[in-house]
């Protein structure tokens, strides 16, 4: 009753692939609290009221959240690796003043301003790194004090003003159209997010940030270099930023230095929503875009019903802790 | 140790270096009259803003016609500033102190020396949180809401449907612009308001709410936006949605509103008068030290701008 030579190979290979296709599914399942959220809540949504199941408004909302989820998928990265940034509403206003004073001032075309936009988000990224690594602050603080520079540069810079007017081809990112009359902007967060979600699946970098979420001196231990690993996640989020600054700028045709105020709570919502665990080590760049969707159809359907600005805090709280609870609680149960 | 006490030589030099600077400025301000001249001071809080520059010439215009002397000090935006300057008064024992708080919350202590030295307190545009004040004289928002309301019933052709952008919820802007503007339309018939939905005083929200608006309600005629910031997102989501006619009037008369009513995307905004606040304080100010009664809270009357007077108002 020997078994024939070929059978442990063939049931090693099956084994990997059941691990493999296991694997494959337990990624799948671990969206699931997420994305069944988002379908309760737009069945509900749509039953409420006829107008949310359109096009249009489907297209508004997905233009809606392209800023917040653009910021949302440079914080999962910090958020994975166990960190938290709270400056990026203020990035996103300066880079959005930077990118106007570089073209209104300055003078400059206005791809070059893009480029001093991206390069202001990076920089404040790299200057949180450094606080959090060299300067061993918490992150928790030394984003905090970004916050208040950044907002506070971004004032002195336009002088508290917003500044408006910007060339049509600047204002195509967010009125053009890819096929489908798809809005530009929805494009250009989905190519983001395939972008940054396969570049923290499969390359080493995001390897790297999971395995230092999950374990510093662990991921040290093995020869990550955290102080370079850690300032090139923070000057990632600077850069989604810096980005979700320019969307905003070309939606509103103007540069506003009070924008984004409150953002980063919505920014961290979104990731935590979308399943990934402000303890680090955990989280997709899938879920985030599910937690941006989850916030957007919420505060669309809620303008569509017209419930009054002092219940929608409340839903919007409500449906927050509904979402994480329902996750966690999920998790515990497996 | 001698760390400690360099850190101490250097904050005495600091001080000295403030305090020099601060004597400078006093000696450029006038001593109260010793005669029987009614002397009010007039604390502002920033000059850097043109609205309280306008605010001032107001007051000393009023002086002027008044025969009184007014002394006015600018804190620059800087609390601290402002309560030594409030001191000041006190030491010169003006007769009324007009206060144009930096913070309503961090004047209190000022308006309470005042209170305890006799002089009695005025309080300009924002209002302080604690303290004796004999008399609040700022913008009537709910008038500015009625005639905001009023002006689009009237731009719609008297009837239709209107949506509402609203402030931060809970602010007295909010509720005051959002009063007025219910009391517009209470008065108006055939007009009926479809949906009102917080903005947050800010463009991007009011971007947003305004799309959703719009697409809950794509026959709505107007809107109405308790600030103009709100009022230029929505300018911009009804360009999105093709409905370029829909009328929208603000509330501020902002730089970037007027040029709007000026390119005919937004029907018009409400206008403060700060020249008009500051008359009314001086003339409140003067009633007070002539021991007149006086009423505890003083509106002062706003200006509408339409595509008619928009010139006016820029410079």
């Amino acid at each position: 009753m020997s078994p024939e030579p070929g059978e442990p190979t063939a049931d090693r290979a099956t084994e990997a692939l059941r691990r493999r296709v296991s694997a494959t599914a337990r990624s799948v399942v671990a969206q699931t609290g997420p994305l069944l959220g988002l379908l309760v809540l737009g069945a509900a949504v749509s039953i409420l009221t006829d107008r949310f199941l359109s096009f249009s408004n489907l297209a508004n909302v997905g233009q809606q959240i392209a800023v917040i989820s653009i910021v949302a998928l440079g914080a999962t990265y910090v958020i994975i690796a166990g960190g938290i940034d709270l400056s990026v509403g203020s990035v996103v206003a300066l880079s959005s003043v930077v990118f106007a004073l570089a073209f209104s001032n300055a003078g400059l075309a206005w791809p070059i301003a893009v480029l001093a936009a991206l390069a202001t988000g990076i920089v404040v990224g790299v200057v949180n790194g450094l606080f959090v690594t060299l300067g061993r602050l918490p992150a928790f603080i030394a984003t905090l004090a970004t916050l208040s520079m950044a907002r506070g540069l971004a004032l002195v810079m336009s002088e508290g003003r917003p500044i408006s007017g910007f060339p049509d081809d600047f204002r195509t990112i967010t009125s053009g159209r890819i096929v489908g009359d798809v809005p530009f902007s929805i494009g250009l967060t989905i190519v983001l997010f395939l972008l940054g979600g396969l570049a923290l699946r499969h390359t080493v970098f995001g390897r790297a940030v999971y395995a230092v979420g999950g374990s510093e001196e662990v991921a040290r231990l093995s020869g990550i270099r955290i102080v370079r690993l850690k300032v090139a996640i923070y000057a990632l989020a600077g850069f989604c930023a810096a980005v979700g600054g320019l969307v905003l700028t070309s939606r509103l045709n103007s540069a506003q230095p009070v924008a984004g105020q409150g953002l980063e709570l919505d920014v961290i919502a979104a990731v935590v929503i979308g399943g990934a665990s402000l303890s680090g080590g955990q989280g997709t760049a899938f879920g985030t875009l599910l937690g941006a969707l989850i916030i957007g159809v919420l505060r669309n359907g809620l303008n569509l019903l017209n419930v009054s600005s002092f219940w929608q805090q409340v839903a919007v709280g409500a449906v927050i802790a509904a979402a994480v609870m329902t996750d966690t609680l999920r998790r515990r149960r497996r | 140790m001698l760390r400690t006490r360099t850190l101490g030589i250097a904050i005495t030099a600091l001080a000295l270096v403030i305090a020099a600077c601060q004597g400078a400025a006093e000696t450029a301000a006038p001593t109260a009259a010793a005669g029987g001249e009614t002397t009010i001071g007039f604390a502002i809080s920033s000059f850097d803003n043109d609205f309280f520059v306008t605010l001032s010439d107001g007051a000393e215009a009023a002086a002027d016609d008044a025969g009184v002397e007014l002394i006015v000090s600018d804190a620059g935006g800087d609390a601290a500033t402002q309560a030594s300057q409030v001191e000041d008064f006190i030491t010169q024992e003006v007769d009324v102190i007009m206060l144009n708080p930096v913070d309503s919350d961090a004047i209190v202590a000022s308006v309470e020396a005042a209170n305890a030295a006799g002089i009695p307190v005025i309080t300009v545009d924002r209002g302080a949180s604690g303290g004796e004040v004999v008399s609040h004289i700022a913008s009537d928002n709910v008038a500015g809401g009625t005639q905001a309301g009023e002006f689009l019933f009237e731009q719609i052709g008297g009837e239709g449907t209107v949506l509402e952008l609203e402030g931060v919820a809970g602010t007295s802007a909010a509720r005051d612009r959002g009063a007025g503007f219910q009391e517009a339309l209470d008065a108006a018939t055939g007009i009926e308001r479809l949906a009102k939905q917080t903005a947050n005083f800010a463009r991007d929200e009011g971007l947003t709410v305004a799309q959703n608006l719009l697409q809950a309600n794509p026959d709505a005629d107007g809107l109405f936006a308790h600030n103009d910031d709100m009022a230029l997102g929505a300018v911009e989501a009804a360009a999105a949605a093709g409905r370029d006619d829909l009328v929208i009037v603000g509330f501020d008369a902002a730089p970037d509103a007027l040029e709007a009513i000026k390119d005919g995307t937004m029907a018009g905004t409400i206008a403060q008068q700060p020249d008009l606040m500051g008359q009314l304080a001086v003339e409140t100010a003067v009633k007070v030290a002539n021991g007149e009664e006086v009423e505890a809270s003083i509106p002062v009357e706003i200006t509408l701008v339409t595509a008619d007077n928009v010139d006016d108002f820029m410079n």
